[in-house]
C-alpha cells in the first residue's frame, strides 16, 4: 500500500465572497502528525472545512490532491471513502439514528455489497474502542450526538476516527472544551492510530494537546496563510511567548483574516 | 375503455345494484336519497388545498376484473405467516376474497365480516351505525356519492364486556385501474369491550385515473377501547378522499395509528368526538409526500365530555415537489371542563421545491381546561447532511437516515407491532 499523501498548493477559500484562506501550501504524508496553530480568526477551521467539502465554503483557487487525485473533483462522501476524515469542532446532532447504526452505515459505505462488516465483529471493535476512550456503552445506543456534552461529542468524533480508520485525519479543535482527563483520553485515541499508513493534521490554538500528542511538524497560521513552520519546539515557544514575536518578526499588525489594521 | 361518470349511475342502476346485493329496504332508501344529494351538494372544501381539478367523481363503479381464488402475492406479504388462519378480511377490487374469523371470536359473539354480508345478514345492527352519528350522508357531495355507491368494506361489532385479544386484520387491495374504491369500515365496540383493528390499503395503479372514496366510522361505547391501525399505500394513479371518524363514550378510549402514505393526491381527515366524560383519544400519524403529490391531512379532536383527553402527534416528510397541508385542530367545547388537548405537528422538507404547512389550531370555549400545541416546519439541515457524508455515507443514504430519524420516534410510539413493521417497509421504499 502506498503512503497516504495530501498535498495543498496555493489554496484560496472564500465564505460569502470574503476571502479567508489566501494562498496556503501544505503537504501531509502517512506517518506524519502536523499541527496548525494560530490565534482565533486566522482561517484554521476554514481550511479543515474546505478540505472536507463543507457547503458554505468556496474554493476559488489552488490545487489539492489526495493520493494524487484531485480532491475538489470529489463529493464529500467520495473524499471520505478515499480516506479523508474530519473530526469536527461542532459535530451535528442527528435525532433518531443511533450512534452504532450510524457507525455501521459509515463502515459499510466503504465496503462492497456482500462484504459488510459482521455484526459480531462490529460490536467487538466498538466495545474495544469505547473502552479505550472511556465511553459508557450506553453511548452506542443513544441518538447520534443528541444531548451529548461538548466533551462527549469530541470523544465520539475520536471513536468514529478509530472505527473508520482513515488515511488522513484532520482534527479541528478537538481539544476545545475538554478538561485535562478528557484531553488525555482523546490523545490516547489519536496515539493509538499512529502508524505509517496514517497521517494527521491537528488544528488547535493551545499547545496543551501537543503535550500528549507529539507532532512531527508545527505550522503557524495567520491572515489565511502558513507564516512559519518548525518542529515541536515551535509549539513550546508559542505556549511560552505567545504569537507577538512572530507578528513582529514578519511585520504583521493584525493576525486575523480580513481585519484592517 | 370509456370512463363513466357517477351520474350515469341513476336511480334505476342504484336500485338494481342494491337489489342484487339483497340489501335491506333502509339501505336502498338511504342510497337513493344519497344519489339525489350527490347531484345537489357542493364538493368538500379542505382548508388550504384546492381540489377542484382533482378527479374524485369519475370512476367505474364495479370492477370488471375477476378475482382469482389465490391471494395475490402483495396481499400474502402483508398478511404474514399465520395471518391467513386468523381473523382476516381481504377485499380485492371491491370483491370479497377472504373473510374468516376464528371459532373463539365467533363464540364470543363478535361480528367481523364484509359490508356486503353485513347488509344481508346483520341489517338491523348495521343500520344503527351506518352513516348516522359518524359521517353523515349529507355532509357534501363526496359523502353522498359514497353512500349511494358504497361497494364493500368491513363491519365489526363487539358485544358488551367482550375483549378481543387478537387483532382483526383487513386488506383492501386494488389492481383495477378504472374502478373506484368505495370502501366503508365500521368498528362498533359496545360497553366495556375492547378490539384492535388493522387495515392496509394497497393498490398497483400507478397509471390511470381512479378514485378512492373511503369512510371509516368508529364507535367506542362507555368504557370501551378501540385501537385502529391503518397503513394507506394507494398508488399514484388513485386520487383519494378519506374520512376516519370516531365517537368515544364515557371513559372510552380510541387510539389511532395511521400511516398516511399514499402515492397519489390525497385528502385524509381524521376526526374524533370525545362525547363522554373521561373519554380519551390519541392520534399518531406518519406522512410522506413525493413527486408532485398534493395532500391535505386533518387531525381533529372535539372535546364535548368533561375531563376528556385528546392527543395528536404528526410527523411528515415532503420530498421532491410534493406539498402538504397539516391541519391539527383541537376544539374544546363549552362545558368540557378539566379537559386536556395537546398536539404536535412536525414537517421536514427534503428539497427546495417541497412544501409543508403545519397549522396547529386550538379552539377553546371553556375556561377550566389545559391545552397546548407545538409545530415546526423545516428543511433538511445541509450541515447535518455534510456531517453524515463526511463519514463516507452517500447523500441518498444520509437523507434516508435523516428521514428514518425524523419519523422513527412516531413509528416507535405506534401501539401496534404490525403497523410499525409495515410502516418501516413502506417508508423504506418511499425514501430510497
Amino acid at each position: 500500500m502506498s503512503t497516504p499523501n495530501l498535498k495543498i498548493e496555493n489554496l484560496r477559500v472564500s465564505i460569502e465572497d470574503k476571502e479567508i484562506i489566501k494562498g496556503l501550501n501544505l503537504e501531509i504524508n502517512g506517518g506524519e502528525i502536523h499541527a496548525i496553530m494560530g490565534p482565533n480568526g486566522t482561517g484554521k477551521s476554514t481550511l479543515s472545512s474546505a478540505l472536507m467539502g463543507h457547503p458554505k465554503y468556496e474554493v476559488t483557487e489552488g490545487n489539492v490532491t489526495f493520493d494524487g487525485k484531485d480532491l475538489f473533483e470529489m463529493e464529500v462522501d467520495e473524499r471520505a471513502k478515499a480516506g479523508l476524515f474530519l473530526a469536527m469542532q461542532y459535530p451535528s446532532e442527528v435525532s433518531g439514528i443511533t450512534n452504532a447504526d450510524f457507525l455501521r452505515s459509515a463502515i459499510n459505505a466503504r465496503r462492497e455489497e456482500g462484504q459488510e462488516i459482521s455484526l459480531m465483529k462490529f460490536i467487538r471493535e466498538l466495545d474495544k474502542k469505547m473502552e479505550l476512550l472511556e465511553m459508557d456503552s450506553s453511548f452506542a445506543h443513544r441518538y447520534l450526538n443528541e444531548g451529548f456534552s461538548g466533551g462527549e461529542k469530541k470523544r465520539n468524533e475520536i471513536l468514529q476516527l478509530m472505527m473508520i480508520e482513515p488515511k488522513i485525519a484532520i482534527l479541528d479543535e478537538i481539544d476545545s472544551g475538554l478538561d485535562i482527563d478528557a484531553l488525555k483520553v482523546v490523545a490516547k485515541g489519536v496515539n493509538e492510530m499512529r502508524n505509517p499508513e496514517f497521517g494527521c493534521l491537528i488544528i488547535t490554538h493551545y499547545q496543551r494537546l501537543l503535550n500528549y500528542i507529539t507532532p512531527d511538524k508545527v505550522h503557524v497560521m495567520m491572515q489565511g496563510r502558513i507564516v512559519k513552520s518548525g518542529g515541536p519546539e515551535l509549539a513550546q515557544r508559542l505556549e511560552a511567548e505567545g504569537y507577538d514575536w512572530i507578528k513582529e518578526e514578519l511585520g504583521i499588525e493584525d493576525e486575523t483574516v480580513g481585519q484592517e489594521a | 375503455m370509456s370512463v363513466e361518470t357517477s351520474f350515469k349511475y341513476d336511480k334505476d342502476y342504484v336500485s338494481k345494484f342494491s337489489e342484487s346485493r339483497q340489501e335491506p329496504q333502509w339501505l336502498l332508501d338511504l342510497r337513493l336519497r344519497a344519489l339525489e344529494l350527490a347531484q345537489q351538494l357542493p364538493m368538500p372544501k379542505p382548508d388550504k388545498t384546492k381540489i377542484d381539478k382533482w378527479n374524485l367523481t369519475e370512476f367505474n363503479h364495479i370492477s370488471s376484473k375477476e378475482n382469482g381464488t389465490e391471494l395475490p402475492e402483495q396481499v400474502k406479504a402483508l398478511i404474514g405467516e399465520d395471518g391467513e388462519a386468523g381473523n382476516l378480511l381481504v377485499i380485492q377490487n371491491g370483491k370479497t376474497l377472504r373473510s374468516s374469523v376464528t371459532d373463539e371470536l365467533a363464540a364470543q359473539g363478535v361480528i367481523f365480516t364484509d359490508l356486503v354480508t353485513a347488509a344481508k345478514e346483520h341489517g338491523d345492527l348495521l343500520q344503527k351505525y351506518f352513516m348516522q352519528d359518524g359521517v353523515s350522508v349529507d355532509e357534501n357531495r363526496l359523502t353522498a356519492i359514497h353512500a349511494a355507491l358504497v361497494n364493500n368494506g368491513a363491519f365489526i361489532h363487539v358485544p358488551k364486556n367482550v375483549e378481543v385479544k387478537a387483532p382483526l386484520q383487513a386488506i383492501y387491495f386494488h389492481d383495477d385501474e378504472q374502478a373506484g374504491l368505495l370502501n366503508h369500515v365500521i368498528v362498533a365496540a359496545e360497553d366495556n369491550s375492547s378490539v384492535t383493528y388493522v387495515e392496509n390499503y394497497l393498490s398497483t395503479n400507478n397509471e390511470g385515473d381512479s378514485v378512492s372514496n373511503i369512510v371509516s366510522e368508529v364507535f367506542a361505547g362507555p368504557g370501551a377501547k378501540v385501537v385502529y391501525g391503518a397503513v394507506d399505500n394507494l398508488a399514484k394513479g388513485m386520487t383519494s378522499y378519506i374520512y376516519r371518524r370516531g365517537r368515544a363514550g364515557r371513559d372510552a378510549r380510541i387510539e389511532w395509528a395511521l400511516g398516511q402514505l399514499n402515492d397519489g393526491n390525497t385528502v385524509s381527515d381524521n376526526t374524533t368526538h370525545l362525547v363522554g366524560d373521561g373519554s380519551f383519544t390519541d392520534t399518531k400519524t406518519v406522512n410522506i409526500g413525493q413527486g408532485d403529490q398534493k395532500q391535505n391531512f386533518v387531525a381533529q379532536i372535539f372535546h364535548h365530555g368533561k375531563s376528556s383527553e385528546g392527543y395528536i402527534l404528526t410527523h411528515g416528510v415532503m420530498k421532491d415537489a410534493a406539498s402538504s397541508i397539516f391541519n391539527g385542530i383541537t376544539k374544546i367545547e363549552h362545558g368540557a371542563t378539566k379537559s386536556n388537548g395537546e398536539q404536535t405537528e412536525r414537517v421536514l422538507m427534503l428539497s427546495e421545491k417541497a412544501r409543508g404547512d403545519a397549522n396547529p389550531i386550538l379552539l377553546i370555549d371553556e375556561d377550566d381546561v389545559t391545552a397546548g400545541h407545538a409545530a415546526s416546519v423545516g428543511r433538511i439541515d445541509p450541515i447535518q447532511l455534510f456531517y453524515l457524508m463526511s463519514r463516507g455515507i452517500s447523500k441518498a443514504e444520509a437523507e434516508r437516515l435523516i428521514i428514518h430519524g425524523f419519523l422513527g420516534p412516531v413509528v416507535n410510539e405506534m401501539p401496534l407491532e404490525s403497523v410499525k413493521k409495515r410502516l418501516v417497509e413502506v417508508i423504506e421504499r418511499k425514501v430510497r
